[in-house]
């Protein structure tokens, strides 16, 4: 199978109707879109959504997209800030039947194209470009070149969590004990160094998505794991402390 | 395009002239945003060089970039993911005083800047002389952290700061463009956010 390429030039701005919406408590929400004139996404790129007040005003966020190329609408899983204007305009008054303006897709550095053995690291929302990576995996069949590991602070803070069990994703809860597909219980805890070495064996790519702190936190304990940093590719997101 | 049915926005005063389109004021924050790991480096060994196009290939290490005519900004910053950040002060040096030490080639027409991480960004010969950019090591009177490119970075706060490559090594002069890597991963190739040049194909 050939790598699959993002176009370099990125599509103009053009209409999405809302087809569905899911609210995870006050936390998450997940749309799914029907994207007018789209153009095929490559795992790992992103959407930017613009909307619009009566008096012109605008605000634009950019939001990475969980569903698989083949998926024939497109889907966000957009965490709720506290305070975000983007954000808790989605998360509290979006509808079904809604149009938004949307750009996309977006990014040729953060992608998939479904032929490099790779581990991807996520925390908490930073999961879901490797949700798409995931599904298109699973649509492809080359899971055996994708491993993936995801870190939230509890269950409900970790969107797509069953779906990443059925994976076989190794996922590491901060705040709650969790029990791992081979049946093992795990301790509330960050990732151990020695939880990342078995899953960094033979990679020859790493993602890690997350906050500033977080992605840090990874970085380390990759380069401990002897992953060679110039192979980390990261997209990292929040404010410094 | 259509009004988004429901959404008024944050509360905002009319007319904010420092805010170019598209962007938010992000405040007192100060969001990160980088495509590969912090680097960890060590002042003692740190250099930067100038060459290319240039009379005078020059490296300077930490003591030689600071024994040059120290110089501010003091301003607004805009990065393509939609924040702004007005007042920042940073200080370090112009690059003319640096481009005073090695000279311009007359057919010098581009930079091409390189970074320890390898992370690269070009940019016109025009949007970094005359006042317009700075390598810098102090944020607001503190030394720039390794998150937001310390210890030493290139500011060029005129155009989305993904320009303003952080843990700046090396600039080198052309004759010609190059993309980097964020032009070549989708970004436009000048960025100037009162164009809301973001993306390759944007006007």
């Amino acid at each position: 199978m050939t790598e699959v390429e993002p176009s370099p030039v990125a599509s103009s701005w053009t209409t999405a109707v809302v087809r569905e919406v899911e609210r995870f408590g006050d936390t998450y929400v997940k749309l799914r879109l029907d994207v007018a004139n789209r153009t095929p996404h490559v795992p790992g790129q992103h959407y930017v959504v613009r909307l619009r007040a009566p008096d012109g005003y605008t605000a634009q966020r950019s939001y990475s997209i969980a569903s698989d190329p083949e998926d024939p609408l497109v889907e966000l899983m957009v965490e709720c800030l506290p305070r975000g204007e983007v954000s808790s305009f989605l998360h509290d008054v979006v509808e079904v039947g809604d149009e938004l303006e949307v750009r996309g897709p977006i990014g040729r550095w953060f992608v998939w194209g479904g032929t490099t053995p790779s581990l991807c690291v996520a925390g908490g929302s930073g999961i879901v470009p490797f949700v798409s990576m995931l599904r298109f995996a699973r649509r492809t069949g080359t899971e055996p070149l994708l491993r993936i590991a995801a870190s939230a602070q509890t269950r409900a803070r970790l969107p797509y969590i069953d779906e990443l069990e059925e994976y076989g994703a190794f996922i590491a809860l901060t705040r709650e004990n969790h029990v791992q597909t081979n049946g093992t219980e795990r301790v509330a805890a960050h990732i151990y160094p020695d939880e990342i070495v078995p899953l960094a064996d033979g990679i020859e790519r790493a993602y890690v998505c997350g906050s500033v702190g977080f992605v840090s936190f990874v970085g380390r304990i990759l380069g401990e794991a002897g992953v060679r940093s110039d192979t980390v590719r990261v997209e990292q997101f929040g404010p410094t402390s | 395009m259509a009004i988004t049915r429901g959404f008024t926005g944050r509360p905002r005063r009319g007319g904010n002239d420092r805010l170019p389109p598209g962007q938010y004021d992000t405040g007192a924050g100060w969001p990160v945003l980088t495509a590969e790991l912090t680097p960890q480096i060590d002042v003692d060994e740190w250099t930067m060089t100038i060459d290319g196009l240039v009379d005078q290939p020059t490296t300077w290490d930490w003591r030689g970039i600071h024994a040059l005519p120290s110089d501010s900004y003091f301003g607004d910053i805009h990065c393509v993911t939609t924040w702004s950040k007005f007042d920042t002060t940073f200080s370090g040096v112009s690059l003319d005083s640096l481009l005073e030490v090695t000279g311009v080639r007359p057919e010098a027409t581009h930079v091409f800047a390189t970074s320890t991480t390898g992370y690269t960004t070009n940019l016109p010969l025009a949007d970094i002389t005359d006042g317009k950019a700075w390598i810098v090591w102090d944020f607001d009177g503190k030394p720039l952290t390794p998150e937001h490119g310390g210890p030493v970075r290139l500011l060029v706060p005129h155009l989305y700061f993904w320009k303003s490559a952080k843990w700046i090594t090396r600039i080198e002069l052309r004759d010609h463009d190059e993309q980097g890597f964020w032009e070549r991963n989708g970004y436009h190739d000048r960025g100037d956010p009162w164009l809301e040049q973001r993306y390759q194909g944007d006007a």
